[in-house]
């Protein structure tokens, strides 16, 4: 059973999705229990893996679907290493709070298509959770696909007119990325014969293709295309308007995941495809990527400091977040990629806290602009409570995980001297610091009277009254809360089992 | 003009993927992105079924099927050796002596492509649908007037 559970982690949501959809059809209210079900033994199986990987001391667990375990790799494989594990989790873990959230919310935003939502939620963590472990480059781009189909349809169902546009200009900007990541592989295969992730770098290493132009190609491809689709800055125009405009159960599991994830396999595509030293050394594109990663965390900061609207801000927020994680994997060295990782499981993490308490406010106030949370502290305490935390945790104060991805990042950008982007870093504190104090200060003590207005007064005349979330979405968005300071308390034992999968590498490896 | 016959269908590929692009980037209508970007995408499928014939196109390929009538050695079929070699039947006018089979791999994942191809125009479509019902339009100009009269 135990060597079958890389299996059982994809296929798992899988026949769930399938579940839900037959039996959610039937009787409305089959559909809740059998997700949460569903998604809290995939929860289960990623803990159990992660024991596993650690039983197996770090080295990589290897699966081979339907047998095909030849000495030429021509089946599809599945891999877990440490990293993976630890990605897998925050991906199961993400996907079961956001259905605790949802309990109470979904039957609200899309009465009626319950069964249908529920269906779409676990196919997109199917193909999360899949494109996660695969170890066959094609079957990423597959897996790509069901993520990112599932989570156009999960856009769309938002109640504004404007998720309809928002979700299309996602799904093209979204096939652009994926046809270009197609193509990149493509190429590979051109040249190395090969779909396995592991053979392709022993092929290239072996024949020394460093030089040769399809593999350049090849990885220009997969790395633009990749970069759509975790919203680089340029290319980040799809995100705010989609996240901002799907229903909230939606957004909160579409924003933490689906960009660490394309960012996760594109530290995947470095370091198991093309290995280290012709991404980092062959290459040269070290000082032109951390400077747009700078570009990006800036652009991100300053375009987040400019919105009204608290989700959309959120949006920007995620993009100079994307920065930091391209940045640490850029800047090529040890302490640069422990922090990109770690900071994937901690920046999925905070925005997941963010989006909740966002959408919980939206719920109570049914406002999205900033300067109607005048004294929210009264009306909802448990959500600003978590609220606080997660600020905290973007400003990146110590006993939040914020503060430890920031000093893993910081840390290799001085080791390497790409002082730039240590600026970057502490400039985007910085401005996430005004941000949140400006909204908290909105929060806890309310307006100034010189910009309060007549009719905003009129309609919070019951300005302190009890106002709280439903508990089971209070319940979700606290515990996202208590995981953000205990990712934090605890992080010694995963970097440390990041580090034990990067030690073997060269240029990375170097502790 | 040689190169060029040689790599004909690279240079279409290339052709039929920067259309697909520029009626995805410039276009107005929304099915009008709808089709280029079902363009783009064919676009790559040819790329790959290309890349199923090793050498140049003139050569010619034959489908994969392992003749066993003739070769015995039914070996080669299972390592997973794509491009394997095999003796000429005697009737076969070929400049090669080779007889050179088509790779099946790009093939069988053209399949997977197509299929999600077919699936992403059919959500995108939903979509369009979904925006003609609020907006009364499939004209991307006209669907930001109309958002900007609304939020006005």
């Amino acid at each position: 059973m135990v060597e079958q559970l890389p299996a059982i982690i994809v296929l798992l949501p899988l026949f769930t999705a399938m579940l839900v959809l037959l039996l959610g059809m039937w009787r409305h209210s089959f559909a809740l229990p059998i997700t949460v079900i569903g998604i809290g033994l995939t929860l289960f199986a990623t803990v159990k893996q992660l024991m596993e990987v650690i039983l197996a001391d770090g080295h990589k667990i290897t699966y081979y679907l339907g047998g095909w375990d030849n000495p030429i790799p021509v089946g599809i494989h599945l891999a877990v290493d440490p990293i993976n594990a630890i990605v897998l989790i925050v991906i199961a873990l993400v996907g079961f709070i956001t259905t605790v959230y949802s309990l109470a919310r979904v039957p609200e935003e899309t009465p009626g298509k319950i069964a249908q939502f529920y269906c779409l939620f676990l196919l997109l963590i199917c193909g999360l959770l899949g494109m996660t472990i695969s170890a066959d480059a094609f079957n990423v781009f597959v897996l790509l696909e069901v993520s990112s189909l599932t989570s156009y349809a999960l856009i769309a169902m938002g109640n504004s007119k404007r998720a309809g546009v928002a979700s299309f200009n996602y799904v093209i900007m979204g096939t652009i990325g994926a046809s270009f990541y197609l193509l990149g592989v493509g190429y590979l295969l051109a040249r190395t014969g090969s779909l396995n992730m592991a053979d392709i770098q022993n092929i290239i290493s072996s024949q020394d293709l460093y030089n040769s132009p399809a593999i350049h190609v090849a990885f220009i491809f997969i790395v633009l295309g990749l970069m759509i689709k975790m919203a680089f800055f340029p290319l980040h125009g799809w995100l705010p308007n989609a996240y901002s405009y799907s229903p909230s159960s939606s957004s909160c599991i579409l924003a933490p995941l689906v960009t660490k994830v394309s960012i996760y396999v594109t530290i995947r595509m470095i370091l198991t495809v093309f290995g280290p030293i012709y991404v980092f050394e062959n290459l040269g594109w070290s000082n032109i990527m951390v400077w747009l990663a700078v570009v990006s965390i800036v652009a991100g900061s300053i375009l987040a400091l400019s919105q009204t609207e608290l989700k959309r801000m959120f949006c920007y927020l995620i993009v100079a977040e994307v920065g930091y994680m391209v940045g640490g994997i850029w800047i090529a060295n040890h302490w640069g990629m422990v922090g990109a990782i770690y900071h994937i499981a901690s920046d999925a993490l905070m925005t997941l806290c963010l989006f909740l308490a966002a959408s919980l406010i939206w719920r109570q106030t049914r406002s999205h602009k900033i300067s109607s949370l005048s004294e929210l502290t009264k009306k909802m305490p448990f959500t600003m409570a978590g609220f606080v935390v997660a600020a905290l945790a973007m400003i990146g104060v110590p006993p939040t995980c914020g503060f430890f991805s920031k000093w893993f990042l910081i840390r290799g950008g001085i080791e390497s001297g790409h002082w730039e982007y240590v600026v970057a870093l502490l400039f985007s504190s910085l401005v996430n610091a005004i941000l949140f104090f400006r909204v908290i200060e909105i929060c806890f003590f309310g307006k100034k009277p010189a910009e309060g207005h007549g009719h905003h007064e009129a309609d919070h005349s019951n300005q302190s009254t009890w106002n709280e979330a439903p508990p089971a979405a209070l319940f979700a968005l606290l515990s996202t809360a208590s995981l953000l300071i205990l990712l934090g308390v605890f992080n010694d034992p995963i970097v440390q089992l990041i580090k034990k999968s990067l030690i073997d590498l060269p240029i990375i490896g170097i502790g | 003009m040689e190169t060029l016959l040689e790599s004909f269908n690279y240079w279409v590929y290339v052709v039929l993927m920067m259309i697909g692009l520029f009626a995805m980037i410039t276009k107005n209508n929304m099915v009008k992105k709808l089709i280029g970007m079902s363009i783009f995408q064919t676009a790559i499928i040819l790329f790959f079924v290309s890349l199923s014939v090793p050498g140049s196109i003139e050569q010619g390929v034959t489908i994969p099927i392992v003749d066993h009538s003739t070769h015995h050695d039914s070996h080669s079929e299972t390592t997973g050796d794509l491009h394997a070699h095999e003796e000429p039947p005697k009737d076969e006018p070929h400049k090669s002596p080779e007889y050179i089979y088509a790779n099946p791999l790009p093939h069988v994942l053209m399949l997977t492509a197509i299929v999600v191809g077919v699936a992403t125009l059919g959500v995108a479509l939903a979509i369009a649908q979904v925006v003609f019902k609020n907006y009364g339009s499939l004209e991307e100009n006209e669907i930001l007037k109309r958002i900007s009269k609304i939020d006005g």
